[in-house]
């Protein structure tokens, strides 16, 4: 009923609207119609579509994944069925067109239909190109039995099935592009033994030149696939069915199964047939239209447009908007004018892209060539009046998409050719940032997007940091800087403002780090504020570089430097971490993580005391209260009697330790005491970001000492190694081996030894993670363990009176350094408060 | 809020420096001694997450919030970084160096 009801529905005589006719209901077809319809088209047209397989419409390009099985052949269809139904669209699936009456404006089918049409657009798209091959049909004219093209998600499943029955066990691959390289490792996933067999030179010889290809074989090869260039098939072997290929002049190569993959061709047969102009292909204007056919449109891989034919798919999206906008009116002056073709994909899972010039034409173009065919990796760059007019890159797609860029706008091109090729000095960026979209969230603490900083670089601001004052991105944890940065260079187009603020240690000072040092020294500056009169500019102070200049005028002055309490952070002032809601946490020290029943008792009773919200274990080991308003803080410290455990600080914060070979019966050393060992020696010691410690009893590493800033490892023979740079936080990072000592004195001495390099070295708020791989291990290893500067002995006697200066700062409950220390400065209306559970 | 001069307290209970938060007339607020001796007076609550801004740190011009590092003009009350704006509010310190504020 429904049918029938739909049926009488599209014939209603009351309906106006003009006939729309596509031929075609491949990617191109499905998508102009819906280009069409996303114009309003469904009211000025009823649409009518002929597809020569039986099926709604899906994306060819996904068919590799289904022959190796990764995406099941229901997982990539664009349209179902229901979506013509939905959309009021006719479908003649399995129906193919013969020919077009373009007088009478009717097309014929093999179902012996004829359908009128008001406008009419043809997207038969291409077939497979099958060489003239001997044997390669049967004497009925069919592909003898093993044969496939691979073009359909008829002619992929039949592979797999095929491939999966008994005996069948090798395949070649006839052709060595794109789609036969997708074929061979699709085949491998169903455990078939694969030859390529290529006519041209090198492996994907239209994407790129023989260097390049020669790197791609090794890739293709390493995978276990066989790969025969410069070889043409001459016949196929098998009276019934496969049995083998011939080649010239080469053994033949025994198989059950033959793939071809020698190219496309455009499908024109129809366009040919109704004598509409085709050359290489069914030519079409600027507007998608075929030349002197006013109704009669054409769109995709079967159609020439000056010239050119295309066989990918970004063009086609491309022209089946133009050819919307003038069927349906939206914008008559919409033109096609060709695509410039960069290709980026995965095959056989290597990252390939290409674009433009293989290789250089002219005696003036620049090429610039990295091989490094151990890695599979290949970059080929042509320059020509300093654009970039080709490239081709293997193996490592990371400046693709900056590449690709330069590419279609013609942005200018760094001196240093190299850059092109590489990002250098920094770590990698995972994804092009040109490739993000609009909304992508950049900085993830304060939710900045890249829209946020594009529209802040457009807006003026072109200096790094300007944009993250503007917008806050990368004022959280930090650690999507790298990202900001190439965001708001790519904003700018490579047109970054300077930003000498980089380089000082902190903004207000116009000092490096070491240069700031000296000063320091040589002018006996040890409060923040002698500072800023000495060294700033007109003297004046900065909010945003006290902290930092405490920090370091207290590891360089210990016990000398005037301690200004308006330098520090408020958490360094209460001794304690703010919360959201204005009230603090307090993290008593537990030395290694080892407690004891009185300790959890005294704890328990505070609790209750001073009804704590939440009680919290840590992930340093300890005990964290949470929700302690500002003003009980005294009390609380006094109650617990415990020291500080420094959770709030730019600084040491705690050694978290395994039970160690005093109960454990895996321990080779006594991780627990080496660790109460080092956090007493160097508890509460400042530094330019935190440090986190560990300790472990055995290699299993049950205290994480990989990813620690200093993490110590008992090994077999008494002996430990120590770990520097590690990370797990909002960076990952595994430790680099420091050295392997002998005793946990040593461990001591040198984890004391780099902390003090470290805050003499490290930039304010670099993490060990970072600093680390700056210097290098090498370096450290060389200061550190080596004493190639001869620093050792200062190092460890700058670390020793710091180590002499510590005092529990929660020993100021009883005496506030200031007047109202500990006063609220919480509104008395409610915020919003940590949940109580 | 109630017009006029209110007395808040001495000067020297807010430290050089730092800021301390007053409760006046149903106001929330937070003055702030600066190092030239000078005086400041903006809201006490930070328009964006609701931080308490006398925690924050300062230098001559701005304040910014402890939780979250937006920082404001200590004269005017407006955001440097794109929060909205705290209210300022005139405030000096009288002949026996009580902090006096002035509400409009």
């Amino acid at each position: 009923m429904t049918a029938l009801a739909s049926r009488t529905g599209r014939s209603t005589p009351g309906d106006t609207r003009r006939r729309l006719v596509v031929i075609g209901n491949g990617m191109a077809g499905a998508r102009a119609v819906e280009e069409i319809l996303a114009r309003g088209g469904a009211v000025q047209y009823r649409v009518t579509m002929f597809g020569d397989e039986p099926y709604g419409n899906y994306n060819r390009i996904m068919l590799s994944h289904v022959l190796s099985g990764e995406e099941d052949a229901g997982g990539i269809f664009l349209n179902s069925l229901d979506w013509y139904r939905e959309n009021g669209i006719t479908l003649h699936a399995g129906v193919r067109v013969e020919k077009i009456d373009r007088f009478a404006k009717l097309v014929f089918s093999d179902d012996g239909r004829a359908t009128p049409y008001d406008v009419l657009i043809i997207a038969t798209g291409s077939r497979s190109f099958m060489p003239a091959v001997e044997g390669l049909y049967t004497p009925g004219g069919r592909l003898l039995p093993g044969v496939f093209a691979f073009r359909t998600i008829d002619d992929t499943q039949g592979m797999v099935s095929y491939a999966q029955q008994d005996h069948h066990g090798r395949a070649v691959v006839i052709g060595g592009g794109l789609l036969g390289l997708e074929a061979a490792r699709g085949l491998q996933s169903h455990g078939v033994g694969v030859d390529v067999v290529h006519s041209g030179g090198h492996l994907m010889n239209a994407q790129m030149g023989p260097d390049g290809g020669a790197v791609l074989r090794r890739s293709v090869e390493a995978l276990g696939i066989r790969v025969h260039t410069s070889s043409r098939t001459t016949a196929i072997l098998g009276g019934d069915k496969v049995r083998g290929v011939q080649l010239r002049d080469r053994p033949d190569i025994e198989c059950d199964l033959v793939v071809v993959a020698a190219g496309i061709r455009p499908n024109v047969e129809v366009a040919v047939t109704s004598g509409l102009p085709v050359e290489r292909a069914i030519v079409v204007d600027d507007h998608m239209r075929v030349p002197d056919e006013d109704e009669i449109y054409a769109v995709g891989e079967c159609v020439q447009h000056r010239g050119e034919v295309y066989g990918l798919v970004a063009p086609l999206w491309e022209q089946a908007a133009v050819l919307a906008d003038h069927v349906t009116g939206a914008d008559p002056s919409s033109v096609y004018l060709g695509s410039r073709t960069a290709t980026k994909l995965k095959v056989a899972g290597v990252d390939v892209a290409s674009m433009g010039l293989q290789a250089p034409e002219r005696d003036t173009d620049e090429h610039v060539v990295f091989s490094e065919p151990s890695r599979g990796v290949f970059k080929s760059i042509v320059i020509r009046d300093s654009k970039i007019v080709g490239a081709t890159l293997l193996g490592d797609s990371r400046k693709v998409a900056y590449l690709t860029q330069a590419f279609d706008r013609g942005l200018p091109l760094p001196e240093e050719r190299v850059s092109l090729l590489f990002d250098l000095g920094g770590p990698g960026d995972e994804a092009g940032v040109a490739e993000l979209d609009g909304d992508a969230q950049v900085c993830n603490c304060n939710g900045v997007s890249k829209q946020v900083i594009a529209d802040t670089v457009k807006g003026g601001c072109t200096a790094l940091s300007g944009v993250m004052d503007a917008t806050r991105a990368g004022k959280g944890c930090g650690s999507c800087k790298l990202l900001v940065r190439q965001v708001v260079e790519w904003a700018a187009d490579g047109a970054v403002a300077e930003d000498p603020t980089a380089a000082y240690y902190v903004p207000g000072v116009p000092l490096e780090k070491a240069a700031l040092m000296t000063a320091i020294r040589e002018q006996g500056l040890r409060s923040v504020s002698a500072v800023f009169a000495a060294l700033a500019p007109g003297g004046a102070e900065d909010a945003k570089s006290k902290m930092g200049l405490a920090s370091l005028l207290k590891m360089m002055w210990a016990g000398e430097y005037i301690d200004e309490r308006d330098a520090r952070f408020v958490n360094d002032r209460v001794h304690a971490n703010i919360q959201r809601d204005g009230t603090f946490s307090v993290v008593p020290q537990m030395k290694g993580g080892v407690t004891s029943p009185e300790q959890l008792r005294r704890i328990a009773d505070v609790a209750d005391k001073y009804n704590i919200p939440m009680v919290k274990l840590t992930g340093g080991q300890r005990i964290d209260l949470l929700g302690v308003p500002k003003e009980d803080l005294p009390k609380v410290w006094a109650d617990l009697d415990m020291p500080s455990g420094y959770a709030y600080g730019k600084s040491f914060r705690t050694v978290k330790t395994c039970v160690g070979q005093e109960f454990c019966r895996f321990g080779t050393g006594d991780s627990t005491k080496l660790g109460i060992q080092i956090e007493s020696r160097f508890q509460g010691i400042e530094s330019p970001a935190k440090l986190k410690l560990a300790v472990s009893g055995c290699p299993r590493n049950c205290a994480e000492s990989l990813v620690k800033d200093v993490g110590v490892v008992a090994v077999d023979g008494g002996r430990w190694e120590i770990y520097i740079g590690g990370a797990a936080g909002a960076h990952i990072r595994k430790g680099d081996l420091l050295a392997t000592v002998d005793d946990p004195g040593t461990v001591t001495l040198l984890a004391g030894r780099f902390m003090q390099y470290y805050r003499e070295r490290a930039n304010w708020l670099e993490r060990t993670y970072s600093f680390v791989p700056r210097v290098g291990i090498e370096q450290l290893r060389a200061v550190i363990v080596d004493d190639a500067e001869g620093i050792a002995a200062r190092l460890d006697e700058a670390m020793q009176r710091s180590v002499d200066s510590y005092a529990d700062p929660w020993a100021e409950r009883n005496s506030p350094f200031t007047p109202g220390q500990f006063r609220t400065s919480l509104p008395l209306e409610v915020l919003p408060r940590v949940p109580v559970r | 809020m109630s017009a006029g001069l209110h007395v808040l307290g001495p000067v020297d209970e807010i430290p050089v420096g730092e800021g301390r938060a007053y409760s006046v007339a149903s106001e929330q607020i937070a003055v702030f001694r600066l190092r030239d001796g000078s005086l400041r007076a903006v809201s006490a609550v930070c328009p964006h997450k609701g931080g308490p801004i006398a925690d924050g740190t300062i230098d001559r011009a701005v304040v910014m919030c402890p939780l979250h590092q937006h920082a404001f003009e200590l004269e005017t009350g407006c955001s440097t970084t794109g929060a909205g704006p705290l209210r300022s509010y005139p405030v000096f310190a009288d002949g026996s160096q009580n902090v006096v504020v002035r509400f409009p």
